[in-house]
């Protein structure tokens, strides 16, 4: 129970720390914080907003977990952005240009995109393994070519009607869309969300969480995969190879980056459009810090993330910036971070005045073995 | 000889660390203009009392003198102020800053706003002439040899005004060529009236360059003698103690089947030097096979070459009769070779993880670690219960933290793990280092009883009793080579502290 | 027996490019390219490649890029990784918006260099006091950065400012612009001469004197300043030697923690000039996102300059010269053949040096190169766009073995551990 104390202290002194900001700017511009923040909760807390939320959470969630899989390796991980585009795109291209049974046209875009995504994250993988790149940069200026991919492909051929204002892919057909799931709303009693449906990508995003969860702590490669990030010296005596470690872990983040847009486009576009959503990839990566690459904690985080920008909006019709709500977000990633640093020196400092005490207490005639 | 003919003084000195009694009432008296080694196994005190000495500790009591006058040092810097420059063993420099930016650092001359490099250059230069020692100071640092970037050291201290000189171990990263040189450097700054203070427990160069050798053993000073009156041997003699633990007389369980053959073992530090040169030995099932020598001789380059870490230029690793030289680690930790590795924070633990997690490392391939690719928990957890049952971890439960633990628990976790894994070879690189005296009994027990059961074991220790008292057969290792192959039951203190130290030896074994 | 192979094998041969001074090489390479500009131009049937509205342009497009770049010098040279230049920059932008409204363009200039330092000081607490990973911090402080700014603008461009949530009001005014008297006017007049070779020259210093901003002169002047300020002063030596071996520096006295507390807040005041410059000097308003990625291309000018101010802005400059041909279509295509020409005589000079395996890949670079323009007319918007992150993967990926990077950048450093 201490250790899970302990595991929320940190974010939650990080949390109060920023809204503390966050109330400060408010005052700044003659806005009363309670005010603003009561009327965030209140609707944030009905029914369409709770749908709203998840389905925000949703790609934030996934794309924090692709982050986490490199962060385990203490490998970053920061071309999710690019990754989830170029995978969305292509998945949408193949989604929206087939049409078969259901589930397997379903099963066929999902695995489109994560191939794509995989592939345009071993590039910056087998850059890093080969000629030694830094992977931060390189899969920074992935992102920003995967942008000229995505335009130059959407542009050339894959769009609809390329002279459009917003291009696109050819549309999912119907065996190509997953239904939402705001009949659970009506199953449990509460009011059926208003102009938003539940997406139906939640599941894949509960799937993706639990086998994050599976993998990283109850497999063997999971256990590689931290003892590399822990300690490298240890994990190769231990038999770990660190190239193909860092190969694995690029794939497989990649991997789950390409699933990122999917719930976007199975749920509401059904199509990668020129106006898809973008920063996904980097607020990703201000979830995984937030959740400390817990599958929880990650998911709480999105929740989180998801829950301030949508009741902001109401800060809007209410003349208050609803921007007050980014200096939050970004106030928070950074404490948090900060927050976990010292809250775990505290703790190994405790443990090391333990470990001495025991030393002491086991000293049998005074005089230790020469060091 | 009066208390000024002294460059240093250290009067009754006494250290303690937690647990550990690093100087014991040491007293040295270095004369001015002395070139004077001090001299000791591992452990024996001599790095703590130099850092006393140059200000980085102080004594728990005792007293400094310098040329007569007593002083107390807060700092480095106030032992600077007194002259006295320090020269540590790991050199700290700069690889992409010249060697005037090395030296000047922090005490940079200025003209205006801008650095004074021709001043800088003009001392350099005449320090460098005044004292005999040829430096370029335009050249990165990068490129110079060992040898040229210890004399940048030299010259970080002598820029500084230093006349009392301190090397520690100065020869450890030398080849002979430069110890050469460096002992001419050193005999042209002894002309010119500096004070010099070496370690070394290389005991042929101390007898050759020195005026004066202080012996260090278990934190005490044993003896101070001048190089005309003593020999190598008996100086060796007086560094290991002329009692030597008497093995175990009991049967002995080698047999005939060899379990590990290494021949011809090669290779490289990154820097060219040789890190281990043609090695071959072999283990049997039974047997130990114990290597002695002082830290830095290529030991641990050895042990990482044998478990996969390192490559191999040349030679091979046979393993039950099968060639694993170019097998990962992960195959020859399948294949049955286990490891108690010599620093166990940077190599054998997750401090952060679970005992439980920890008794994996190495073994998560496995069963029952493993099964089906999943972790076992709980069959790990029962193996660690085991462990912990078997091999008296002190520790209330398997979840705590390994970095709860102290050191000796947290060493016989690792040496249970890997016992408890039935290894067909175990490599015990330092196993009882920095551990409490009950802790490395219940190892060495453990390592008996498994050699009997048939383990070829490899033991690489730097502490006598621990070879002496285990080996069933003791090789030395020097400058990365198999320098000789002694029978533990009747080898004498002074052959084996000679080949240890390099000293060529003269008698018959 | 033991080969002693201590020194690094040094190429003893007698290679008269090798022996060559800097200067002497520098030049070589300019005047090599320039013909190589002006036969492909010849060939292509265009002047845009050397034309004085390509070089102003690309002058202009260099700066900012230039500046975040010498930012990321001042960190990483103190051992501190500085992903966080973005939203430095971005800060930057916004100041310099404001106080460009507000007070005037100079001002907007001196107020984002410290909204950019501002955030390098956030940046610094926590990574060199807090010892927090270093680029986790500096991903934090650039959604820090976007989020205050946009905060910012929706609460102080209100309606009636003309300005809004993602926009400021225009600036009263730009910086002043100059042309270089004399020379602007004769490599003008050269240039329209149509003179193969000299025409293409003129060209190029033309653009490069013409409409000069009083910033960009400003902005320039910060490279050979800061080539002095690092290697010719005592300061500059301590910054570095914070990011060579800390320790070592601790060691004889030196105020590593401060070190580096100043070269992060520098960065951020620089990367902030550089978003200031594109506020004051073209853009005249602040718009959200404007800086699109200048803050890491400035991060890869950096290395492609191997750390160093001048190679530096040699990398900036290819960044901003690719930036200024994408709106020129029709000599885009030319590049190809530049690239071509280009890759064909490194294989030759590979060949010369027996490197025969880089070499081949080399003459299938070169092939594939003269296919494509062969084939096409155009190359599409895009790829042009991706050229300056392509280029500094391409950089990374071939230099990165050979690159000096300050030995202990990015390692966490607290003061007093033992080594």
């Amino acid at each position: 129970m201490k250790k899970l104390g302990l595991a929320l202290l940190a974010p939650i002194v990080a949390l109060a720390f920023a809204i503390g900001v966050a109330a400060l700017a408010l005052l700044a511009v003659g806005v009363n914080p309670g005010e603003a923040f009561g009327l965030m909760w209140d609707f944030g807390t009905t029914s369409t907003s709770i749908a709203s939320i998840v389905n925000r959470a949703i790609p934030l969630y996934i794309s924090a977990v692709a982050v986490a899989i490199g962060f385990q390796m203490k490998m970053f991980n920061i071309g999710v952005e690019g990754q989830y585009l170029v995978a969305a795109l292509f998945a949408g291209w193949v989604g929206g240009s087939i049409a078969i049974w259901a589930p397997l046209h379903i099963l066929v875009v999902i695995a489109v995109a994560v191939f794509v995504g995989a592939l345009w994250a071993g590039i910056a993988g087998v850059l890093k393994v080969t000629r030694g790149v830094n992977e931060v940069v390189a899969t920074i200026m992935l992102n920003f070519i995967g942008f000229s991919v995505v335009g130059y492909f959407l542009g050339n051929f894959f769009a609809v009607d390329s002279g459009a204002l917003n291009q696109s892919t050819p549309l999912l057909p119907e065996s190509g869309q997953i239904p939402g799931l705001n009949w659970i709303f009506t199953v449990f009693g509460f009011t059926e969300p208003k102009g938003t449906e539940l997406q139906g990508f939640l599941i894949v995003a509960i799937l993706i969480g639990i086998g994050y969860y599976v993998l990283v702590w109850k497999t063997r490669f999971g256990f590689d995969l931290r003892a590399s990030g822990a300690n490298p010296g240890a994990a190769k005596m231990s038999g770990v190879n660190p190239k193909k470690m860092i190969m694995y872990t690029m794939l497989l983040s990649g991997g789950v980056a390409g699933m990122v847009g999917l719930s976007t486009m199975f749920g509401k576009l059904h199509a990668y459009t020129q106006d898809f959503p973008r920063g996904l990839g980097f607020a990703g990566i201000a979830v995984a810090l937030l959740g400390r690459n817990g599958a929880i904690g990650m998911a709480l985080g999105a929740l989180l993330f998801g829950f301030m920008e949508r009741s902001a909006l109401i800060l809007d019709l209410n003349n208050i910036p609803k921007e007050v709500v980014q200096i939050i977000q970004g106030v928070v990633v950074l404490a948090v971070v900060i927050a976990y640093e010292v809250v775990d020196r505290w703790i190994k400092a405790r443990e090391i005045k333990a470990a001495n005490a025991a030393t002491q207490a086991f000293r049998s005639d005074g005089e230790e073995v020469a060091a | 000889m009066t208390d000024s003919d002294q460059a240093i003084q250290l009067i009754d000195i006494t250290k303690t660390y937690p647990g550990v009694l690093a100087n014991d009432d040491v007293n040295l008296s270095v004369g001015l203009g002395d070139i004077h080694a001090i001299v000791g196994e591992n452990g024996a005190g001599k790095s703590t009392l130099m850092n006393i000495l140059y200000g980085m500790q102080s004594p728990d009591s005792g007293t400094i003198k310098v040329r007569g006058v007593e002083d107390v040092f807060h700092s480095p810097k106030d032992a600077i102020a007194q002259g006295i420059g320090m020269v540590h063993q790991h050199f700290m420099l700069a690889d992409n800053l010249t060697v005037l930016e090395n030296i000047i650092l922090g005490d940079e001359p200025t003209k205006g706003l801008a650095l004074n490099y021709s001043f800088a250059k003009d001392k350099i230069n005449t320090l460098a002439e005044q004292y005999g020692m040829p430096l370029d100071p335009d050249a990165m640092v990068e490129f110079l040899t060992i040898g040229q970037r210890q004399r940048v050291e030299i010259m970080k201290v002598l820029y500084r005004g230093a006349t009392i000189l301190i090397l520690d171990e100065p020869t450890a990263v030398l080849v002979p060529q430069e110890v050469d040189d460096l002992f001419d450097s050193l005999k042209e700054l002894q002309a010119e009236g500096v004070t010099i203070i070496f370690i070394s427990h290389k005991l042929d160069e101390v007898l050759s360059v020195s005026d004066a050798i202080t012996v260090m053993r278990g934190g005490k000073t044993v003896a101070s003698v001048v190089p005309s009156d003593v020999t190598a041997h008996q100086l060796a003699e007086l560094m290991v103690g002329s009692e030597l633990p008497t093995p175990e007389t009991s049967e002995s369980t080698v047999t005939d089947i060899v379990e590990l053959s290494v021949s011809g073992l090669t290779n490289y530090h990154s820097d060219g030097r040789i890190a281990v040169d043609n090695v071959s030995f072999e283990i049997h099932q039974g047997e130990i096979v114990g290597i002695a020598g002082v830290d830095g001789n290529g030991q641990s380059e050895l042990v990482d070459t044998i478990m996969g870490v390192r490559d191999a230029a040349a030679g091979e690793v046979v393993l039950s009769g099968v060639d694993i030289t170019t097998d990962g680690t992960k195959d020859r930790r399948e294949d049955g070779i286990g490891i108690i590795p010599g620093d166990r924070h940077r190599q054998g633990l997750l401090l952060d993880s679970s005992l439980w997690e920890n008794a994996m490392l190495g073994h998560q391939t496995q069963p029952p670690f493993e099964k089906h690719g999943f972790v076992d928990k709980k069959g790990a957890k029962r193996r660690t219960t085991d462990i912990v049952e078997r091999f008296d971890v002190r520790t209330p439960n398997v979840d705590v933290p390994a970095a709860a633990l102290s050191g000796g628990n947290q060493q016989k976790l690792i040496v249970g793990k890997e016992m408890m894994a039935s290894p067909k070879v175990l490599i015990a690189s330092h196993p009882t280092r920095g551990i409490d005296v009950g802790a490395q009994a219940a190892i060495w027990k453990e390592l008996r009883d498994a050699r009997a059961g048939g383990l070829a074991v490899l033991l690489i220790s730097a502490d006598l009793e621990e070879l002496i008292g285990l080996s069933d057969t003791l090789l030395v290792m020097f400058d990365g080579a198999i320098a000789a192959e002694l029978e533990p039951a009747s080898v004498t203190p002074k052959t084996l502290g000679s080949h240890m130290t390099g000293v060529k030896v003269e008698e018959a074994s | 027996m033991t080969t002693d192979t201590r020194a690094p094998a040094t190429d003893t041969k007698r290679n008269p490019f090798k022996d060559m001074t800097p200067a002497r090489k520098y030049t070589l390479f300019l005047v090599a390219g320039l013909l190589l500009l002006s036969i492909v131009q010849l060939i292509e049937g265009t002047n845009q490649l050397t034309s004085p509205g390509t070089w102003s342009a690309a002058l202009r497009l260099t700066i900012p890029i230039m500046l975040a770049g010498l930012g990321g010098l001042y960190s990483e040279r103190s051992g501190i990784v500085n992903i966080g230049l973005e939203g430095m920059m971005i800060a930057g932008t916004w100041f310099g918006a404001w106080a460009g409204w507000q007070f005037g363009p100079w001002w907007g200039v001196a107020l984002g260099i410290a909204g950019g330092a501002l955030f390098g000081l956030i940046h610094a607490v926590a990574t060199v006091t807090f010892a927090v990973d270093q680029i986790v911090s500096g991903v934090a402080i650039n959604i820090l950065a976007a989020g205050s700014m946009r905060f910012l603008s929706s609460v102080i461009y209100t309606p009636d400012t003309g300005g809004g949530a993602t926009q400021s009001p225009r600036i009263q005014d730009f910086i002043g612009t100059f042309d270089v008297p004399l020379l602007s006017d004769w490599f003008n007049s050269l240039a329209d001469k149509g003179w193969f070779f000299i025409s293409d020259g003129a060209g190029i210093l033309a653009g490069l004197t013409t409409g000069v901003s009083w910033l960009t002169l400003l902005a320039l002047a910060l490279i050979p300043a800061t080539s002095w300020l690092l290697w010719k002063t005592a300061w500059g030596l301590r910054l570095r030697s914070a990011g060579e071996n800390p320790w070592a520096a601790e060691s004889l006295g030196v105020h590593v923690l401060r070190m580096k507390y100043w070269g992060v807040t520098i960065s951020g005041g620089l990367a902030g000039m550089g978003g200031a410059y594109l506020v004051v000097v073209q853009a005249g308003i602040y718009r959200e996102g404007m800086t699109a990625g200048r803050g890491y291309i400035g991060l890869g000018a950096m290395i492609f300059g191997n750390y160093n101010p001048f190679g530096l802005l040699a990398g900036a400059g290819i960044f901003g010269y690719s930036d200024a041909l994408r709106l020129r279509q029709d000599s885009v295509h030319g590049i190809l053949l530049l690239l071509a020409i280009g890759v064909t005589l490194l294989m030759v000079a590979s060949i010369v040096r027996k490197k025969y395996e880089a070499a081949a890949t080399q003459a299938v670079f070169a092939f594939l190169f003269f296919l494509w323009w062969g084939l096409t007319d155009t190359v599409p918007g895009q790829i042009v766009t991706a050229t300056p992150y392509i280029i500094t993967l391409l950089v990374l990926a071939l230099a990165t073995q050979r690159l000096r990077m300050p030995a202990a950048d990015g390692i966490p450093y607290r003061k007093g551990e033992g080594h």
